[in-house]
């Protein structure tokens, strides 16, 4: 029996040690990112879903100026907590367009009533068919497009306060 | 009679109990989110995929198992798309496009992946090389104790 044989099981050991307390101390943040980033916007068509703004179409991303893309919903609390730091962005002069994903005319009225409409457009995604060819997995999430269509950027969740003067700086840098 | 009405309007009030149960949304659930399909040669390819397809919102369940309103959208989405004859492999590469490995539980042949094909050969060639020495070494040992049993019967 050769002596270094001894040692393998403890060298295991402490390798997988090793490999278990360094995955632990990474913070499992859940965020799934998506991988449509860098990629073209997904082909899609849109219903109306506020009263006083028109649907939404992929086409209008194509059109030489970066825009916003908003996916958010009436039912969903943080995407009422964005809503100021959404209005700023408008109010800097980014397009910001709106997708509701499972909602109701009624209900997106009244929440844009509540909290502000930053939109030029808004489509209802009422089974979340271009949320997952967007490869978002919730609300909110908003994407920077490009003038030629093209998905530069992909920020998952509310956008707080101190994420405004990035994502200007990121569209600015798009123009 | 009355039991039979009852019981059919039991049925009928269930759909509008699950929908208030999911609360995350005013719209009815898609319609193949909690319908299987009709032909069940397809409903069994859409169910194997399912049970394998990661769910987003629970991102430890399988979207067969979550009841999360974008898991019942997905399945409803698959049962569609194989409905129209689309092959669960394509389906599970378009998801994947878009999300990742990370949304699908089946294991894939990438190289970080290469040692958990791997170690179980390994294993199995290790425990057949360890079986092999021990083996001939007992067999030798009989052989050794053979003779001498019959040295002992000579004297």
């Amino acid at each position: 029996m050769k002596r270094w044989l001894l040692w393998l099981p403890l060298v295991l050991f402490a390798a997988l040690a090793l490999m278990f307390i360094g995955r632990l101390r990474q913070p499992d943040d859940g965020l799934i990112v998506s991988k449509m980033v860098g990629k073209p916007l997904p082909e899609f068509t849109l219903p109306q879903a506020a009263s006083d703004r028109p649907p939404l179409a992929s086409s209008e991303f194509a059109r030489g100026r970066p825009r916003l893309l908003n996916i958010f919903a009436s039912w969903c609390v943080p995407c009422a907590a964005e809503a100021p730091q959404l209005e700023a962005l408008a109010a800097a002069g980014v397009p910001i367009d709106g997708i509701a994903i499972r909602d109701a005319r009624e209900d997106v009225d009244a929440f844009l009533k509540r909290w502000g409409n930053p939109y030029r457009h808004i489509g209802l995604d009422a089974r979340s068919q271009v949320q997952i060819a967007l490869g978002s997995s919730g609300v909110p999430e908003t994407f920077l497009i490009d003038g030629q269509g093209r998905i530069l950027h992909q920020h998952i969740g509310d956008i707080r306060a101190d994420d405004v003067p990035g994502l200007i700086a990121k569209w600015k840098a798009a123009q | 009679m009355r039991a039979l009405l009852l019981l059919l309007a039991a049925l009928l009030a269930q759909p509008a109990l699950a929908q208030s149960a999911l609360a995350q949304s005013a719209l009815p659930p898609a319609p193949y989110a909690y319908r299987q399909l009709d032909d069940p040669a397809q409903e069994k390819q859409a169910h194997d995929l399912m049970v394998t397809i990661r769910c987003l919102t629970c991102q430890s369940q399988s979207i067969a198992d979550s009841d999360a309103s974008m898991a019942g959208d997905l399945r409803s989405e698959i049962r569609e798309r194989i409905a129209r004859g689309e092959k669960p492999e394509h389906i599970r590469r378009w998801l994947i496009e878009r999300y990742g490995d990370w949304i699908s539980y089946e294991p894939t042949s990438d190289p970080i992946l290469w040692p958990l094909w791997g170690v179980p050969l390994l294993m199995l060639i290790g425990g057949a090389a360890l079986a092999a020495t021990r083996i001939r070494r007992r067999g030798r040992r009989n052989g050794r104790r053979g003779r001498n049993g019959k040295e002992g019967a000579g004297q």
